[in-house]
């Protein structure tokens, strides 16, 4: 085509209101070749997984699939909770029959517990980032504080059911007055999410071991985990404060 | 294979091979999205016939109803309906249409089908998530109805179940015990299903979309589910907490929403201190947004299908998507409209009256851009483009009287009125269920590979359309009239004069109900004998119609689309003579200048 042609056509497109628009510039990101990054499984991108046994195929090519899913899960959370509080407030302040309880002690102890697992977590999570990019790769069992993390967990559950236990020897049941009823419901729909947080630790543990954990996994895991322990202090704050 | 597209495919979900994979227990999102669909269809077909036993009692309140004392020989004996089963069967219509039909149809049926199509993903993020939505829902569905067969039958208590009345339990009155129970399962249960939906829909759009679907590239549909599931994502996470309160308050002896000193049938009550209104709080808190979980998609729906069949797109799309989230947004601070009469303080009615006032300017910013982008166009006529139209007028004819109502001091006197529920059947009912038919006329090509009858389709419109407003029209009147609405018979009163328009609304449903049966067969006929459907009949441009109909289990063949133009090209000038350019077509096109 003449060098005029094609700049007339040019000048043509522009003129005119064309509808097209170009194709984002936005490359997806290239996955290194097997040989590049030392992969003998199958792939990598998006997954993490083994590569001779090492966990080498690196999380860094690997936009997660769903990396707002567990925003939008602990939104949905905190509109339950944020509607547990507005009931405790409006049920306190429109009745003449509400008795502050006394928090049960070992309380303070399951919080600290809670908290600790996220900084267990938090450090297990830093450590198998570092295995996962290769970076350190002496460092040995990353899996090692996950289960430390998970003991955590299970001793913090064990401990709301001690409180439980407490406030029953005192005499104080769910339907004993509206406090308690509060303080029962919180602890048990806390202590549901924090189990189901605990499975979630199983199946990072377990996949870990079988070299398939996908990092975004571990990311979603942790920060559901923080979020339950932020969450708690929330809770026990609130109930603690007697407002 | 190199190691992306290896990675790539590993990434996708295998074809399944079982039938209990295939059509049961499906991880495809095609396959759950009609499931939805199907549990829909029953649970509209139980409504249905709910109203007309309950239209046929008011129209003819002595009259025995055949059959149903086997349904119920208390609430029903000989056939007579007694005062407490008609207000249960009024609580169980209720609460299935809304829960089971206009929830799981416009939102979960149809979005689950065409919203990663229409991203251009091969799926959701979590198809087990999804799967177990759906088993859920279907789950919640099953308990629900159960409450027909145990105890005492169905609550009375409506589908707000207002405490005290839901949360004390049988001394209320019958099915207020294990039915209200049950009733509140049934409810928590559905919202762990929708809150799991919800959660996969808002992941789908953030993080499924496909090479060039940015967002402005987003079909309205796909806005039109993405904007309900925020609200449903954060609606259904306050039921759900509500429902737990109200199961306690029956089975544990708490009092949560049940005040002290209460006396029924003489005896005292030992429940102490709850709040009532508390329960509307929370209850509405979910409601009003439901109200536009039921709508919006439908809103979508509709202004996807004009569009198509106007061949040209919208005055405003920005203006459009403004005006749904504003009725997300607003849809929060409205709710306390319900409670005019609760005994709130005054103030709070003003305070909930203005926004509610408010709620009027973004639903008549749709209006008139429907209104305005329909004047001058060639519509085609179809069934499809009939039931949108539909759809604008019954949202036209029911929200004008929501202007009334919108104010404390007309509320006041109309409050519990059948003019309310005049206004709520047509704009939120009736039109969300246009909505519904709009869309499976329009993508039951795409889903079964077969078209429906067009013919039958449009008799389906025309009657369905002079049908409901022969029904629900009315009852604004009635309304004025005085005609309080929750009551089984007005023989011995002042509303005797209004009996005879009872009668005439009481055959126009029973007509308007018949007529459905044109859409079932049309329905399943079509399914197996319809004409073949080609992969894009209505030439339309977004991403669904770039595949066969219907589509492969991985939707674009293990390929992802790439997205070059925004959604709706028409009047353009293209190389084949098309006055449309697909989404994903490469072609570049100059607009027609129309």
């Amino acid at each position: 085509m003449p060098e005029s042609h094609r700049t007339e056509k040019k000048e043509n497109l522009e003129v005119m209101a064309t509808t097209v628009q170009e194709p984002p510039k936005t490359e997806a990101r290239r996955m290194p070749a097997r040989s590049e990054a030392g992969i003998s499984g199958n792939g990598g991108w998006r997954n993490l997984v083994p590569s001779e046994g090492h966990l080498l195929a690196v999380g860094e090519y690997s936009p997660p699939p769903s990396s707002s899913a567990i925003w939008v899960g602990i939104a949905a959370i905190t509109m339950s909770f944020a509607a547990f509080t507005s009931a405790l407030i409006v049920r306190q302040g429109s009745s003449t029959d509400w008795r502050h309880i006394t928090l049960p002690s070992i309380l303070y102890l399951s919080t600290t517990l809670l908290l600790v697992s996220s900084v267990t977590l938090e450090i297990a999570r830093r450590r198998v980032a570092t295995f996962m990019g290769g970076l350190k790769s002496q460092v040995a069992s990353p899996g090692r504080w996950l289960y430390v993390t998970l003991s955590l967990g299970l001793l913090f559950v064990a401990g709301q059911y001690m409180a439980w236990l407490q406030l029953r020897s005192k005499g104080l049941y769910l339907a004993t007055n509206p406090n308690s009823s509060f303080f029962y419901v919180f602890t048990a729909v806390h202590a549901l999410h924090v189990m189901g947080g605990l499975g979630g630790l199983v199946r990072v543990i377990s996949k870990l071991n079988r070299s398939v954990l996908r990092r975004s996994t571990l990311d979603a895991t942790s920060y559901y985990w923080h979020f339950m322990g932020v969450l708690w202090l929330y809770l026990f704050l609130l109930l603690r404060m007697k407002l | 294979m190199d190691a992306t597209s290896a990675a790539h495919a590993a990434q996708h979900h295998a074809p399944p091979t079982s039938f209990i994979r295939k059509h049961v227990f499906s991880l495809d999102h095609k396959v759950i999205g009609k499931q939805y669909y199907a549990l829909a269809l029953v649970a509209v077909l139980t409504g249905m016939v709910l109203s007309w036993l309950m239209r046929i009692h008011l129209g003819w309140n002595n009259a025995a109803i055949p059959g149903l004392q086997f349904l119920s020989a208390n609430g029903a004996p000989a056939g007579k309906m007694t005062p407490e089963y008609y207000l249960e069967l009024m609580t169980m219509h209720a609460t299935i249409m809304v829960f089971f039909v206009l929830t799981t149809a416009p939102f979960a049926a149809f979005g689950n089908y065409f919203l990663p199509i229409q991203v251009g993903a091969e799926d959701m993020p979590f198809p087990h998530f999804n799967m177990m939505s759906f088993w859920t829902t279907f789950v919640a569905f099953c308990v629900l109805i159960s409450v027909f067969f145990v105890g005492d039958g169905p609550p009375l208590s409506g589908w707000t179940a207002y405490a005290p009345l839901s949360a004390i339990g049988k001394v209320a009155g019958p099915g207020q015990g294990t039915g209200q129970v049950l009733w509140a399962t049934a409810i928590g249960i559905f919202c762990i299903g929708q809150l799991l939906g919800a959660l996969n829909f808002i992941s789908t759009v953030l993080d499924m979309r496909t090479k060039g679907m940015t967002l402005a590239r987003l079909p309205v549909t796909a806005w039109a589910w993405f904007i309900t599931s925020c609200m449903g994502l954060t609606a259904f996470a306050v039921l759900m907490p509500a429902c737990v309160l109200l199961i306690l308050d029956h089975v544990a002896g708490t009092s949560f929403f049940v005040a002290s000193g209460l006396v029924i049938n003489d005896q005292l009550l030992p429940h102490s201190g709850g709040s009532t209104l508390l329960w509307q709080h929370l209850f509405w808190f979910f409601g009003h947004p439901e109200v536009y979980i039921a709508i919006v998609p439908g809103m979508g729906i509709i202004t996807h299908v004009l569009i198509t069949n106007m061949r040209r797109p919208m005055l405003s799309m920005k203006a459009i998507l403004y005006s749904l989230w504003a009725l997300a947004f607003l849809s929060y601070m409205v709710y306390g409209h319900h409670m005019f009469v609760s005994g709130m303080n005054p103030f709070s009615s003003l305070a909930f009256s203005f926004p509610t006032l408010m709620i009027t300017i973004p639903s008549t910013i749709l209006v008139l851009i429907w209104i305005g982008s329909l004047y001058g166009s060639k519509l085609r006529i179809n069934s499809a483009s009939l039931f949108a139209l539909g759809f604008v007028s019954m949202f036209v004819s029911g929200g004008v009287s929501g202007f009334f109502l919108a104010q404390p001091s007309i509320d006041i006197m109309l409050h519990a009125t059948y003019f309310v529920v005049g206004h709520f059947h047509m704009v939120m009912g009736v039109a969300a269920m246009f909505g519904i038919f709009s869309g499976t006329y329009f993508w039951f090509p795409k889903m079964t590979g077969r078209m429906m009858n067009e013919t039958l389709g449009k008799v389906h419109f025309w009657l369905s359309f002079v049908g409901t407003y022969c029904i629900f029209m009315p009852f604004h009147y009635l309304g004025w009239a005085a005609n309080v609405r929750r009551f089984a018979s007005f023989t011995d009163d002042f509303l005797k004069p209004l009996i005879p328009l009872h009668q005439f609304i009481t055959v126009a449903a029973l007509f308007t109900g018949a007529v459905q049966l044109i859409f079932i067969y049309n329905l399943i006929h079509s399914r197996f004998k319809g004409a073949p459907a080609p992969d894009n009949p209505w030439e339309g441009t977004s991403l669904e119609w770039s595949m066969p109909s219907p589509p492969p289990w991985n939707n674009f063949g293990g390929k992802d689309p790439v997205v070059y133009h925004d959604p709706y090209q028409y009047g353009v000038k293209t190389s084949t003579g098309a006055d449309y350019v697909m989404q994903n077509s490469p072609e570049q096109v100059a607009t027609g200048g129309d």
